[in-house]
């Protein structure tokens, strides 16, 4: 029959899971069964801001000491240890020092991950020297940006054995040396994974996410995981129970969310490429707010296995880079099919890399014939006046390049935002039911079974997560279910279709990918609907399951400074190609703009 | 419940072997504590049940002058898939806690549920072989509610779209309560998961979760509230039985929990259209612990509706316990528990195409009731229908023995006699011993055509059960060929009426009787092979020449 189902053949299967393999990870921890769970030792960010504090601290050097001593020479890190301070301020006063948008001509982005394969095959630089100065950038840049949770103690010594198997002529792979980041809402079995929640503190997954295991069998080497908002709820990464991240554009500006921590650590270069989650704009709005590139693929294309749920039908891995090409690169690797995903699609997966041709074999208009529908609802009101601007901008670029842009009206655009609450809240509520304190995380022991499960969710659970799962358990609640989760499924389908209609007579759709540029920490924290808000540019994609591109256009003022802005592509299901070939195409010929933060810009000028 | 006291809840799913000393001690300790608490009640319930059984019959034969009874059940058939349904992970009854499970079982934050094919093709079967409608499009739902044995906080189910629906099975009453047929409606089955089981300790400190069940794949049968009586439900559970076993969806065991029912009974005047108040009864471990707890629970609700207690009978879930043959309050039903059911995002929709339904249609075995009819029409008894047919493997042997054997009266009787006895006492099945179909029909055809005597043929089975080996070469081997030669019948039975001239007298002086002893004595000097009719035509004969 046509296996709607995944037609799993039992015995096959039998040795995807290893039942038997993960238990003997905990069987290491000696003391704590209830959680099984080792602890993990003083965490490395935890050290990392704890510098920028207090630079002088002699306390600090035990810590380095410790965490390095496996990494590089004690001495050196001594050093690093010392000098923060003036470093700090160094810093400090670059940022206010930058001008806006700085005219740096020779800067075009290019692909980093291409420039580090060449250069490691070709012997011309050792990966260990690429991997010591993303780790010299991450340790300078971490105190201020504070973008990972988790800072992994082997890159270097997996550095070194990519070279030796360079040495030893052994295939190395796509993505051999490249310094990947991870959302700490994806699961690996060597870093904890907390998702930004005191409930999960500690917790180490027994396997590695589908999406990390193909980075690693691509060679790439996990830097660490980064901060977001509890469980991906929020849109600032100020949600995280752990640490609030800042824009390395403006140290006092959120860098977005929910993978503000990915997207930071990118624009930070601190690492190459990172992986995020997009449930509702996760991915695309910190992208948009740090000035990198960021790609939602289509529901399906990435396995979501290893994905700590938020709401399934939504979530989707989603990748970070500094280039199209990286970002592009990165999605290669990780998507397919997966058997442990029933909603991963099979369908094939074309070669992305042959877009990411350079630009001097570009035609003089490379993307003519192209049909652009600027998505009309989402220029209007309520859009910052510097936004609209920074789009028309790229909208007379994509028609330099060649494109017929047109108008295109989605009357069902506004609907978007109050279904995708209703959606999103209805299934974290079901999919957050499983931390109940009984066989992971965090259990606030109890005589009575209901104040366990009340102790342990209530302990563990940030504000905007529990304000979610109450919304959540109210839409799908009898009597209620057909006025919130059913007519939430309605507008779904009416989204979908519109996106289809619109996509059948449009190649591609544009928007910007947020209402606004970044804004100050604190800004919204205490106004949830003025948060949510600020998801409406993104939420219709996720409802209807399409690809998304979201690329640095320009900036707008922020005092005497700026701050990067970015505009969505949205393409039809299952063609990233497309949205990538256009993305690497507009972001190779767009002049004047270098989306290099401040804070590390000095490095990358000299 | 005890749930009250739960001074931390433990899982030890990741500790198997290590620390867990303590909890492997306490494990062992409960489960031998279950099994001496399972011999004392069968002890116990022996004695009473016969006192109580007549008592309890007279009751409801009273009640049901006045009151009608309506009852509906709801089955849990556990399937014998190798892996559970939305992970790899096999089960087996019995395993060690937490030997059984994976990071999907678990609920493991990021684990996904991918469903295995097989259940989807039980279900199929299953709904077709209860005459259902089958969805052509059906999907998952999570039904949500917080439990330790459940460690998603949802059990992956199906809600409003079952796989098949309104259906019905054919019941043949068993001759000793009356017999007759029955038709009971189906209302649904659909698939769900199973949830793991709680371990409680002896001193109620803590409880410790046993994963091992955890989303093991279960179909729940729905009927309609179409029983009447205690033994009607318990037949229809019984065949309910028989049909997972034919089709080899399930093992039907109700010890080990693969087959598990939930009753609801309530009463009504007769003649009242309107439903009483119902009640519903768990822990029902067998088909006649079932047919005793409707009939108590009959007896019960009567009792208080006849004394104007209406009130008294509230909705609410009663346990059966087999100790003192009485339902007690579990709990009771505050509203109805919301679910809030909805779409299990993680599973795409089940669409069946009409060749894969077609494809299982065609490959469906011979059903129970099928079997039954066509027994019937052979000629056979009811008894011996209901016999035959109540079990799929004597089934089975019994359709075997008869390919080769036009007489099949006899091979009906043999099975339901000397082997079912044989099975009894040995504790064996039909498949365990060491006969064959194929030796059955051999023996029957010896006995027939007169090569070995019905005597002969007994101890002959006997052998081949105990020891197998073939009925001719028996029959060689031992010499047991019957004697047919009228010559040498005659030489015997000369020789017997020589060695007894007293009784020859007595005989002669009109007491015809010992015919029979002459006739014994002839067996005897020929070690049971001389073929009776002759030695009976030729001894009368003789005695009266």
């Amino acid at each position: 029959m046509p296996d709607p189902f995944h037609d799993k053949e039992e015995e096959d299967t039998l040795s995807s899971c290893k039942p038997l393999s993960f238990p003997v990870k905990y069987r290491t921890s000696s003391p704590p069964p209830r959680h099984a769970t080792p602890r993990r030792s003083a965490p490395t960010a935890a050290w990392l801001s704890a510098a920028a504090e207090n630079p002088n601290s002699e306390i600090l050097i035990t810590p380095c000491k410790k965490m390095l001593s496996s990494v590089q020479n004690p001495r050196i890190l001594l050093l690093h240890c010392r000098r923060s301070k003036p470093l700090h301020h160094h810093y400090a006063k670059s940022i206010h020092a930058t001008p806006l948008a700085r005219p740096i001509s020779a800067s075009l982005p290019t692909s980093q991950i291409q420039t580090i394969q060449k250069s490691i095959l070709s012997r011309e630089k050792t990966t260990r020297q690429f991997t010591e100065e993303f780790l010299n950038r991450l340790r300078l840049t971490e105190p201020h940006v504070k973008s990972f949770l988790h800072v992994s103690e082997t890159v270097l010594n997996e550095a070194d054995e990519i070279d030796r198997k360079i040495d030893r002529n052994e295939d190395v792979g796509p993505l051999a040396g490249v310094l990947v980041a991870v959302k700490d809402n994806i699961c690996t079995a060597d870093m904890p994974s907390t998702a930004g929640s005191k409930l999960l503190e500690n917790y180490r997954p027994a396997f590695d996410a589908t999406a990390v295991k193909k980075l690693k069998e691509s060679g790439a080497i996990i830097v660490g995981k980064t901060n977001l908002d509890e469980f991906g709820m929020g849109s600032t990464t100020e949600g995280s129970a752990y640490q609030v991240t800042a824009n390395p554009w403006n140290l006092e500006c959120v860098p977005g969310g929910s993978s503000g921590g990915s997207a930071a650590a990118v624009s930070a270069r601190q690492c190459v490429v990172s992986l995020g989650s997009d449930t509702g704009g996760s991915v695309r709005q910190p992208a948009s707010f740090c000035g990198v590139v960021g790609l939602k693929p289509t529901y399906g294309r990435v396995s979501r296995y290893g994905l700590v749920a938020y709401a399934s039908s939504l979530d989707v891995i989603g990748c970070f880079g500094s280039s199209v090409a990286d970002a592009g690169l990165l999605l290669q690797s990780i998507c397919g099919h997966d058997k442990l995903d029933a909603t991963s699609s099979k369908r094939e997966v074309n070669d992305f890399t042959s877009q990411f041709i350079s630009k001097d074999y570009f035609e003089s208009q490379p993307l003519k014939g192209l049909r652009v529908g600027v998505i009309s609802e989402t220029l209007g009101d309520g859009v910052d006046q510097e936004v609209v601007s920074s789009i028309r901008g790229a909208i007379s670029h994509l028609e330099d390049l060649g494109c017929s842009v047109t108008e295109v009206s989605l009357p069902s655009f506004s609907l978007g935002l109050p279904a995708y609450y209703v959606l999103a809240s209805s299934e974290s509520s079901s999919n957050l039911s499983r931390y109940d304190g009984v066989r992971y995380g965090n259990q606030i022991v109890s005589d009575e079974l209901s104040s366990l499960y009340g102790g342990s969710r209530a302990n563990g659970f940030g504000p905007e997560v529990k304000r979610r799962i109450l919304m959540g358990t109210y839409a799908l609640s009898a009597g209620y279910y057909d006025a919130y989760y059913k007519r939430a499924q309605q507008v779904r389908t009416v989204v979908q279709k519109s996106f289809k209609a619109a996509l059948d007579s449009h190649d591609i759709l544009i928007s910007p990918a947020a209402p606004s540029a970044a804004y100050k920490i604190g800004e919204k924290k205490n106004d949830p609907l003025a948060m949510y808000a600020g998801d409406i540019m993104t939420v219709n994609v996720n409802l209807a399951g399409l690809p998304a591109l979201v690329l640095p256009c320009g900036f707008v003022k922020d005092g005497t400074a700026s701050l990067p802005v970015g505009f969505q592509m949205i393409g039809a299901a299952f063609d990233e190609e497309k949205l990538l070939r256009v993305g690497h195409i507009f972001e190779q010929t767009l002049q004047g703009y270098s989306f290099i933060p401040p804070l590390i810009a000095d490095e990358f000028i000299s | 419940m005890a749930l009250t006291l739960f001074r931390g809840i433990q899982t030890r799913p990741l500790l198997p072997y290590s620390s867990a000393f303590s909890a492997r001690k306490h494990v062992i300790f409960c489960s031998m504590q279950s099994t001496q608490a399972e011999t004392s009640m069968k002890t116990k319930q022996q004695a009473p049940s016969n006192f109580t059984e007549t008592a309890r019959a007279k009751a409801v034969e009273k009640v049901l002058k006045d009151y009608e009874a309506i009852i509906g059940i709801e089955t849990h058939v556990q399937l014998s898939t190798t892996t559970k349904a939305f992970c790899s992970c096999a089960y087996n009854y019995g395993s060690q806690p937490n030997s059984c499970v994976c990071p999907v079982c678990m609920g493991l934050p990021g684990a996904l549920p991918v469903l295995n094919s097989k259940v989807i093709k039980c279900a199929v079967m299953l709904g077709l072989a209860l005459n259902c409608k089958l969805s052509m499009t059906s999907k998952f739902d999570r039904k949500q509610y917080f439990y330790p044995d459940l460690p998603k906080g949802y059990q992956i189910s199906q809600f409003d779209i079952p796989i098949a629906t309104n259906g019905y099975i054919d019941v043949d009453l068993p001759l000793e309560f009356g017999g007759g047929h029955r038709r009971f409606g189906i209302t649904r089955v659909h698939m769900e998961e199973d949830a793991g089981k709680l371990l409680h300790t002896g001193n109620r400190s803590y409880s410790q979760v046993d994963l091992n069940r955890a989303g093991v794949p279960l179909l729940e049968i729905v009927s309609e509230p179409d029983m009447r009586t205690g033994i009607e439900a318990a037949e229809y559970a019984a065949e309910l039985q028989r049909v997972v076993r034919y089709l080899g969806v399930s093992n039907g065991n109700m010890q080990e929990g693969s087959l598990r029912c939930d009753v609801n009974v309530s009463i009504r005047p007769i003649g009242q259209e309107q439903f009483g108040t119902k009640v519903e009864i768990k822990n029902l471990n067998s088909f006649s612990a079932m047919s005793r707890a409707i009939d108590f629970e009959i007896a019960r609700q009567a009792e208080l509706y006849n004394q104007g207690k209406d009130d008294e009978v509230v909705q609410e879930t009663r346990l059966w316990e087999e100790g003192s043959q009485k339902t007690v309050t579990m709990r009771k039903k505050e509203g109805l528990a919301d679910y809030r059911y909805f779409p299990e995002p993680d599973l795409p929709e089940v669409i069946l195409t009409e060749e894969y339904v077609n494809d299982i249609r065609d490959s469906l075995p011979e059903l129970p009731e099928m079997k039954r009819r066509r027994y019937e029409e052979m000629g056979l008894t009811m008894q011996d229908v209901l016999f035959l047919a109540n079990d799929v493997q004597v089934a089975e042997f019994f359709d075997a023995t008869i390919a080769k054997v036009s007489d099949i009266k006899l091979a009906a009787n043999w099975i339901m006699g000397d082997i079912a006895a044989y099975m009894k006492n040995e504790k064996l099945s039909i498949n365990e011993i060491k006969l064959s179909p194929e030796e059955l029909s051999e023996l029957i055809a010896s006995i027939k055509s007169g090569t070995i005597s019905g005597k002969i043929g007994k101890e002959i089975l006997l052998e081949l059960m105990k020891k197998g080996g073939t009925v001719k070469g028996l029959i060689e081997e031992k010499d047991l060929v019957q004697i047919v030669d009228p010559a040498e019948i005659e030489k015997i039975i000369d020789k017997v009426i020589a060695n007894n001239p007293k009784q020859l007298e007595q005989y002669r002086g009109g007491k015809t009787k010992l015919q029979g002893f002459f006739a014994g004595q002839v067996m005897k000097e020929s070690k049971g092979k001389a073929n009776p009719g002759l030695v009976n035509k030729i001894l009368l004969e003789k005695l009266n020449a």
